[in-house]
């Protein structure tokens, strides 16, 4: 993939002060423009010649899209889009009632990856399977064929839930803090500002295979919202990867519990890079209310997660390696380990 | 004495020489680049839009502001290295996953290869060539890296240290696993990490003073 090009195609670049300049721009450009925010994801793009928009719309001047700041709901933090990993995973307020969020931002990549890349940008990336990156004409790309779902392919950090042609992941390590958070997206676009549930931002092929969230063209994330509603919970979460620095989950989990003496009164469980979306548990979660928290609990939970799972060549360990992120999510490692 | 002359002596020419060649190549990217200027290709032409961009920026790198004609596609490492001169900046895969082209944008460490230069105006960029006063008294990085003779081909050596720069910045007694941490985005294909991280651990002691 590292192939070094001279430079980057041509592109035209605006670089806005404010959300209406950015939005104005989108909107006059449509689908030949390019929301850049840390551009991580975005340049290896243009560098492969892989995505060539003729305007990229660099956000980083736009002041109102950065910093982390209280709100209004009692204990709840709004995060800018464009405030960037290492601010989110050093913050007094998100260290002391979200640690899941500021575990799970402080596990990406590198020092240096974190101090570029955003949160915004971490959750709308794109996804990295090799086929699709590498510039290969599959579904995802707008072609009939997915080349990681053949006889041959290798499909090690591929899909075991919900595909629909393509067996892609979404790889993202904050993407199911916030959705175990019950964290808000705040979008804006033409029709002004609408506020979704983390959950809802991501979407599958079923829905639309060239994209892997409800963005439309025309418009930006400007915030994510937590409310204070599972501040202070007891939090997991864990990463599995190849090397322990750059890598990519192969699997991740982040789970927030309430529990009182030793019985779970709630639960939200969700686990990332088996789906082309943060796979929410519910089904799981429904079964452990009520649950005391114990070994046996933890393994019944991991058998029940990964019903329905359904490996490709080369992945089938992903379905021990969740089973048991799963128990441990829910029992802890702490004195056990 | 006549030893240590002799030593400037010598740093001098090979200094000369290295300038020569860098003015040679900043030459040689201005021609270049003008070929660029002129190729709008599919790119339409904007005017007055906000937020529109201006090829000549200034750029504050190392103290200094400096007015140079960027491409808006153009990265950071390309405009320190074939613009500006500025070759410490080592370039390895160009796609954030080495730390060859670290660099510190307000202090803290960014890949040069993966930043749009248009995007770090008004910011303060330092470089490798930055860090020494301008005596040639080393930074204590410097020195420690130099007293330890942490590196063996050295090409990962100014992306190491400027990490090492922003870590003793933020963390003067930092423990050998968050120095390890610290310097986790930079890649030695040499491999010896652990005398690397001696030498993290002495540029702390040094600039403790210690
Ligand atoms: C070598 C490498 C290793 C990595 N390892 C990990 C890892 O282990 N875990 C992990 O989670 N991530 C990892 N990443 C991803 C990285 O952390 C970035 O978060 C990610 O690339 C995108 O963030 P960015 O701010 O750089 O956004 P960009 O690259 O600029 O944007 C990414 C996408 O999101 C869109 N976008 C960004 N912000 C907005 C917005 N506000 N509104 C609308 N659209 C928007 C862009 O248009 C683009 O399509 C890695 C990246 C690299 C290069
Ligand atoms: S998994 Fe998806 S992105 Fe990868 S080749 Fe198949 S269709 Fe394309
Ligand atoms: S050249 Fe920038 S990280 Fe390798
Ligand atoms: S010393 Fe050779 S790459 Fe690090």
């Amino acid at each position: 993939m590292a192939v070094i090009r001279d430079t980057m195609a041509e592109f035209d670049l605006f670089q806005p002060a404010s959300i209406d300049d950015a939005l104005a721009l989108k909107r006059r450009y449509g689908k030949t423009s390019w929301a850049l925010a840390g551009g991580l994801d975005s340049l290896d793009w243009f560098k492969d010649r892989i995505k060539r928009p003729e305007v990229v719309i660099d956000l980083s001047a736009v002041e109102s899209m950065r910093g982390i700041r209280e709100t209004d709901d009692a204990d709840g933090v709004e995060i800018g889009a464009m405030t960037t990993l290492t601010e989110v995973a050093e913050h007094a307020g998100i260290l002391s009632r979200f640690g899941l969020l500021a575990d799970a931002a402080s596990k990406v990549a590198t020092p240096q990856i974190r101090n570029q890349g955003t949160i915004g940008g971490n959750v709308t990336q794109d996804t990295r399977c090799w086929y699709y990156r590498g510039g290969w004409p599959c579904y995802r790309a707008g072609g009939n064929i997915c080349y990681a779902d053949t006889p041959t392919a290798i499909n090690r950090e591929h899909a075991l839930f919900e595909s629909n042609r393509c067996v892609a992941v979404n790889p993202s390590d904050t993407a199911p803090a916030l959705v175990a958070l019950d964290a808000k997206f705040v979008i804006m676009g033409g029709g002004g500002e609408k506020v979704v549930d983390a959950e809802d931002y991501f979407i599958t092929p079923a829905k639309d295979i060239t994209r892997m969230t409800i963005l439309e063209p025309g418009e930006l994330l400007t915030s994510i919202r937590i409310p204070g509603t599972w501040a202070g919970a007891r939090f997991y979460f864990e990463k599995v990867r190849d090397r322990q620095a750059w890598d990519f989950p192969l699997v991740n989990i982040a789970s927030a519990m309430k529990v009182s003496g030793n019985t779970i009164e709630d639960i939200r469980l969700v686990v990332n890079a088996v789906g082309p979306r943060p796979l929410r548990l519910t089904d799981v979660e429904r079964q452990l209310k009520g649950q005391s928290v114990t070994e046996e609990v933890g393994q019944a939970a991991g058998e029940l997660a990964l019903l329905g799972a359904r490996p490709l060549q080369h992945n089938a360990y992903k379905i021990p390696l969740m089973r048991n992120l799963v128990k441990r999510a829910i029992r802890g490692t702490g004195a056990r380990a | 004495m006549a030893d240590q002359l002799e030593m400037l002596e010598e740093t001098d020419k090979s200094l000369s020489r290295r300038k020569f060649i860098k003015g040679v190549i900043a030459g040689g990217a201005a021609t270049y680049s003008a070929g660029y200027l002129f190729r709008t290709g599919t790119v339409r032409a904007q005017s007055g839009a906000a937020g529109s961009v201006e090829r000549l920026i200034t750029l504050n790198v190392n103290g200094q502001e400096r007015r140079v004609d960027v491409m808006k596609q153009e990265t950071l490492a390309t405009t320190l290295r074939y613009k500006l001169g500025l070759t410490g900046t080592k370039m390895g895969c160009d796609r954030a996953e080495c730390g060859s082209c670290t660099v510190l944008l307000d202090g803290t460490t960014h890949y040069s290869c993966s930043v749009l230069t248009h995007s770090v105006r008004g910011r303060a960029v330092t470089t490798i060539e930055g860090l020494a006063d301008a005596d040639g008294t080393l930074h204590p990085v410097q020195q420690a890296v130099v007293d330890g003779a942490g590196f063996q081909c050295a090409f990962c050596a100014p992306g190491f240290i400027m990490s090492m720069v922003a870590m003793v910045d933020a963390n003067q007694s930092p423990t050998r696993a968050e120095a390890a941490q610290a310097l986790s985005g930079n890649l030695c294909r040499c491999c010896d990490y652990n005398k690397i991280l001696d030498c993290a651990m002495s540029a702390a002691d040094y600039t403790r003073g210690v």
